[in-house]
């Protein structure tokens, strides 16, 4: 019996590191999705968290039909994609050259619609999602703890994605023209590319990420009203530490994040999240751009 | 237990449902002769619920509506030979608006009796103003213990629970189960606050040890930095207190460290009610306290959950009961006065006096107006809730500060 975590002992500590790279890696895919919509297209997206909400209630709701995930995610992204796109086409494109207020007030509304369809659809009950039985099983890692294989699958596959849109951003053209629609957006539509299209495709990328990150984190987190707005403010947390627009700031910022938030908790439980914004605020101060934010 | 969060706001709605109890009211006035109060008796009992009917507690609050519907339907749609006429007002599980809405209900609709609310933080604004108005109250839910306690009144009454009554049998449980030393973890909140204090006011005097109290922000549901700790600590038990998502989450990220079956999981009963048939597995073991368990064996509450699910087309749950009791009660406060809500203190004398047949098992009122009932002992056995047996005969919140106990 020891008394506290101070005399806790090396392979204490490595759990706990791998519990904070694990939360951050599922902030990152969140957050990833924010820092595009908002660093390139200039949207301040509100809703970003009710796609995680609705990726969630989809893999449960897909789950139950189809009987695995992985084909629930299969049937969800796609979905996810098209009301991203069609709500880029019918409600963001008008408000591009409009004031970031507007955007703000449209995006919100956009949160209680999204939590209106959701208790329309699907009620207000609290939902798990049964882990797919390929990865059912726990590693042991202490006589005591071991650890789920699920939640190493949830990192493999966020590493995975992040590699993805790292070569996406950096080696392909689409990435060329979204990094710069993000650096000068006139100059890249007087170059004769079709922005709105792009815009288009950033949003509906942004969407995808989001709805798939609540889809990949259903099982492990629970499918519950209000999972949106909870998720969305740590990751603007996120985007604001690592800078905006910069998929490797989300990268850095997520996994500050996630390691703060899980030392706080053990140090300091009371004041975790309060841990989180302390970090914040240091950060902006060193640099208020973010980490990697253009000044 | 709120998970809303500040960007979850929406209009308020009332309904006034009613058409019929009107009708059925007037009616009834043309037999019934009135005692006293001839004209206030011929009018409807009007009841203003202030209740959440969106947003996370929803369910709850059509719960305890339709349950308190469900009890006056059975006595004819009457209450005291008097027809019933209810108002329903969202309250949003907003305690900032909880204030204005109570004062609404009473000042603007006229209700005569007010029942609610789920949330602790609405109850207490609540039970603030109705104790200036003087308007007859049930709380039909929310468990904050100060409500009976330095807030107690004589017009307000409680037909749920107080969160300490809640917890404080399983101190007692767990060291009959043989355990020597716990940890708690719950959220940083009032009602996760108070239910530790239960647990630990039979825990620690029976020679219990607490190794380490965790309090996580709420609402946070990252629980695997504190999970790492539990296994690392290896206490005897692990004593704990979530609800709705964040109960899901808990349970199944209990399991899926590997804790499940090495290091028992003890809890107030809200950490299973509704949530272990989505748990699976996870929830197996799981002991909890409660004033009732969807279990319960008895003729009474047999029927009382038939009848709740042929009505309302969903189960029962403990929620249902409250608001079915607070109606009985209010019969029972009623009859007492043929109707005539103007002399209260008779009201009152009768529902303190009285013995409520309720499905969680029969419960009198102390003199804080908050239940004297037993405390179920309740454990997840493959995927079912069961009844282990009562872990407190007639269990009463001390009440301590209130001046009428």
């Amino acid at each position: 019996m020891r008394a506290g975590p101070i005399g806790m002992d090396f392979s204490y500590y490595l759990i706990q590191i791998l519990n904070g790279v694990q939360y951050g890696f599922l902030l990152f895919l969140v957050a990833s999705g924010l820092t595009l919509i908002f660093g390139i297209m200039g949207i301040i997206n509100l809703a970003h968290g009710s796609f995680y909400m609705v990726g969630a209630y989809l893999a449960y709701w897909l789950t139950g039909v189809t009987g695995n995930l992985f084909y629930a995610i299969l049937l969800g992204v796609p979905i996810s994609v098209v009301l991203g796109l069609l709500i880029e086409r019918f409600g963001i494109t008008f408000l591009y050259k409009r004031d970031h207020l507007y955007q703000v007030l449209f995006t919100y509304g956009l949160i209680l619609v999204f939590n209106e369809m959701r208790s329309v659809l699907w009620g207000n009950d609290v939902h798990g999602v049964p882990v797919p039985d390929l990865l059912s099983g726990a590693i042991p890692l202490t006589e005591t703890q071991s650890y789920p294989v699920y939640r190493l699958f949830i990192s493999l596959v966020c590493v995975a994605l992040a590699a993805c849109l790292y070569l996406v951003i950096q080696r392909t053209r689409l990435g060329m023209t979204i990094r710069a629609g993000a650096s000068n957006r006139e100059m890249v539509q007087s170059l004769g590319i079709d922005i709105s299209r792009l815009f288009a495709v950033v949003f509906g990328l942004g969407a995808a990420l989001a709805a798939f990150a609540g889809m990949i984190a259903a099982p492990v987190s629970s499918v519950y009203p209000g999972m949106g707005e909870h998720v969305l403010i740590i990751s603007f947390v996120v985007v604001v530490i690592g800078g905006v627009g910069s998929i490797k700031g989300a990268f850095i910022g997520a996994m500050l994040i996630g390691l703060t938030h899980t030392f706080g908790a053990v140090f300091v439980p009371q004041a975790a999240s309060m841990a989180v914004y302390a970090v914040m605020a240091l950060v902006l101060l060193w640099r208020p751009q973010g980490l990697f934010g253009k000044a | 237990m709120n998970d809303k969060t500040l960007l979850n706001v929406k209009s308020t709605r009332r309904q006034v449902l009613g058409g019929a109890a009107v009708a059925a009211g007037v009616a009834a006035a043309g037999t019934f002769v009135p005692t006293r109060f001839a004209i206030g008796a011929q009018a409807n009992v009007k009841i203003g619920f202030l209740l959440p009917y969106s947003g996370t507690y929803a369910a709850l609050g059509h719960n305890i509506t339709d349950a308190f519907k469900m009890r006056v339907a059975e006595l004819g749609n009457k209450l005291a030979g008097r027809g019933v006429e209810y108002v329903m007002l969202d309250s949003e599980a907003a305690p900032p608006k909880a204030k204005d809405n109570t004062a609404r209900l009473i000042l603007k609709d006229k209700c005569d009796v007010l029942v609610g609310p789920v949330h602790s933080g609405v109850a207490m604004a609540m039970a603030q103003v109705a104790r200036d108005e003087g308007t007859l109250t049930i709380v039909a839910n929310a468990g904050a213990d100060n409500i009976t306690r330095e807030m107690c009144a004589p017009n307000i009454f409680r037909s749920s629970f107080s969160n300490w009554q809640s917890t404080y049998p399983c101190g007692s449980v767990m060291l009959k189960d043989g355990i020597k030393d716990a940890v708690t973890i719950t959220w940083n909140y009032p009602a996760g606050k108070q239910m530790m204090q239960g647990f630990k006011d039979s825990f620690l005097p029976g020679g219990g040890k607490i190794v380490k109290e965790i309090l996580i922000d709420f609402p946070s549901v990252e629980f695997q930095a504190h999970l790492t700790e539990i296994a690392a600590l290896k206490p005897g038990a692990v004593f704990t207190f979530f609800a709705g998502g964040g109960a899901l989450k808990f349970i199944n990220d209990y399991a899926a460290a590997g804790l499940q079956g090495k290091i028992p999981l003890y809890g107030a009963g809200f950490l299973t009610d509704g949530v272990y048939q989505k748990a699976g597995a996870a929830a197996n073991g799981i002991k909890t306290t409660l004033h009732y368990s969807d279990a319960l064996d008895t003729p009474k509450n047999r029927a009382f959950r038939q009848n709740f699910e042929s009505n309302a087309k969903r189960p029962a749950d403990v929620y249902a009961v409250q608001g079915y009791d607070a109606a009985e009660m209010l019969r029972v406060g009623l009859e007492a006065t043929k109707g005539d809500l103007g002399a209260q203190d008779k009201v009152v004398a009768a529902i303190e006096k009285a013995t409520i047949e309720s499905p969680r098992g029969n419960f009198t009122i102390s003199k804080a107006h908050n239940p004297v009932q037993d405390i179920y002992l309740r454990e997840i056995v493959n995927g079912e809730e069961k009844v282990l047996g009562v872990a407190h005969k007639a269990l009463a919140d001390p009440a301590t500060g209130c001046k009428m106990a």
